[in-house]
């Protein structure tokens, strides 16, 4: 397996020599086709956490026959330890919006909308300014695109794209059965390409750079870097752009404090990586993905306090539609409890895990398909902690 | 007080009265009041054509879109995992302590409600809260205590 050392790169945050009107103005003097084979080379995969190829997402919006198409930023950021979407819109708002004109360019869309989670709403003034001096700029070159923002209200499972198209139509936030996909049916039922604030960054600079430049970085899996967002026992907290394909031993030789026993990789939707694991753990869509949240816990932490967190979570998050996850989650919380109080046995943490299986093929979305991925890596690693 | 009805009107002239003006309408009601009324969901279900438990169905998924009372500073601290292992425990006690009252609940004088929320994606500078739209980063106890003194004077 290819295997990349931890190296920083500045890519998103890069504003020297990059003018986002400009890079607009030159990819829509450009074949749309061209602009949709230059994407799917470059090997981007959707940075919010599912990783889907972001040029055939565009490809198959651009291949639906409508008069109606729709581009929507996805700035619910809510995975807990991500935070990197709201420094991406706070530095280099412009770029985003730039990905998104291109993206409107080559779908056929009109209008594109920044869905922005309730919790970043001090960011509206400021960036509502930057989008009226961008929408008249892109009058000016006469492309026929203009974004607005659409804000939430604090819920967490509108980060998931069909409960935020819910959102957007003025509904509660429950997700949708699929397909049909976004790209047939998304907001207002039209085709819609919905991408990741960061996606959208790396998609602008994709033209501004070229495929090559980007596809050079990380691994045939995993091409180019991402933002990662480091929060926990790490002396270096904060937001890096970092190549993908490092194991997660190299990540911790450089962020850990010296006594890390974990690593949750993805929020609390991912996955625990143990020390004894750190050595074989890629991080990237190869090994274990991430939407750029990493946690370091070292050895004064409780993984049972860790893995309470996370169901308390998704038990107050849950959108409560389907019962998988509804029922799910809150027995997932029960039940460790009432390991810890001695109320069941230890055995009873394999019917748990079996109930969080069941969960992950059963649940309607996401949500309550993934949380198997925090209980059963914590679980299997930190048995005796989850127990005594 | 608000004039919600005026609310209404100014968001209707901005959002329309289709279905996807609904959450613009009910959060322009909130950034005023804070919460939104019975009387107020049922004059929005009217400008809207829609019936009143469609709105307050809406409106009670969502945490920002309060249905019950609340006062006129709403603080929300962060209390998932890395603001907890960063000591939100001992933010909210000094918070209870000095507003006299328990997370989740509103001052007598209709002041401050204090609430507690999921990830509010400051995990590098926990603990975090918000004060109605604005947020305080790398709190301590005492430093949220003053920030709440500071709305007391205002």
């Amino acid at each position: 397996m290819e295997i990349k050392t931890m190296k920083r790169v500045d890519i998103i945050f890069a504003m020297e020599g990059v003018d986002p009107v400009k890079v607009v103005e030159n990819a829509i003097k450009r074949d749309q086709d061209d602009i949709i084979l230059d994407m799917i080379d470059s090997g981007l995969k959707g940075r919010g956490g599912a990783g889907f190829p972001t040029g055939l997402k565009w490809k198959f919006t651009r291949n639906e026959d409508s008069l109606e198409k729709y581009v929507i930023c996805n700035a619910d950021e809510g995975e807990p330890g991500t935070f990197k979407d709201r420094e991406i819109l706070d530095r280099v708002s412009e770029k985003v919006f730039a990905g998104m004109a291109i993206c409107g360019y080559t779908i056929g869309a009109r209008e594109g909308f920044i869905y922005l989670r309730g919790e970043y709403n001090f960011l509206l003034k400021k960036l509502n300014q930057k989008l009226s001096v961008f929408n008249a700029a892109m009058k000016k070159l006469g492309l026929d695109f203009v974004i607005e923002i659409c804000s939430g209200s604090g819920a967490y499972i509108c980060g998931e794209e069909s409960a935020l198209f819910e959102s957007m139509e003025g509904k509660r936030g429950e997700p949708r059965n699929k397909p049909p996909y976004p790209t047939v049916s998304g907001y207002l039922g039209k085709p819609t390409v919905i991408n990741n604030v960061e996606t959208l960054v790396y998609a602008c600079m994709i033209n501004r750079l070229g495929a090559e430049e980007f596809k050079a970085l990380g691994t045939k899996d995993s091409r180019g870097s991402k933002v990662f967002s480091i929060s926990g026992d790490t002396p270096n907290a904060g937001i890096y752009e970092l190549e993908l394909g490092m194991t997660v031993d190299s990540f911790v030789q450089e962020f850990g404090d010296g006594d890390t026993k974990a690593v949750q990789v993805g929020g609390a939707a991912g996955g625990c990586v143990p020390r004894k694991q750190f050595t074989d753990t890629v991080i990237g869509y190869e090994g274990i993905p991430t939407g750029g949240s990493m946690m370091l816990f070292n050895s004064t932490r409780s993984m049972y306090n860790v893995l309470h967190d996370y169901l308390e979570f998704f038990t107050e998050e849950s959108c409560e539609q389907c019962t998988p996850c509804r029922v799910g989650c809150q027995q997932l919380l029960m039940g460790i409890e009432m390991i810890k109080r001695g109320e069941r046995t230890p055995a009873y943490l394999e019917d748990l895990k079996k109930l969080a299986k069941t969960m992950k093929i059963s649940a309607k979305c996401g949500l309550g398909q993934s949380v198997a991925n925090p209980f059963v890596s914590i679980v299997n690693n930190f048995k005796e902690e989850i127990i005594y | 007080m608000a004039d919600v009805q005026k609310i209404i009107g100014d968001a209707v002239k901005v959002h329309g009265t289709e279905r996807k003006a609904l959450m613009p309408i009910l959060q322009a009601i909130v950034q005023e009041k804070n919460y939104l009324s019975d009387e107020d969901m049922i004059s929005v279900a009217n400008v809207l054509d829609l019936s009143s438990a469609e709105v307050f169905g809406t409106a009670s998924f969502y945490t920002f879109l309060d249905t019950e009372e609340r006062g006129e500073y709403v603080v929300r601290v962060c209390k998932t995992i890395s603001c907890h292992m960063a000591g939100k425990d001992e933010v909210i006690n000094a918070l209870e302590k000095n507003l006299k009252i328990k997370a989740g609940e509103t001052t007598v004088d209709k002041k401050f409600t204090l609430l507690t929320a999921n990830c509010l994606g400051w995990c590098h500078k926990g603990p975090v809260m918000l004060v109605n739209d604005e947020v305080y980063p790398e709190l301590t106890p005492q430093k949220a205590v003053e920030i709440i003194q500071e709305h007391k004077n205002r």
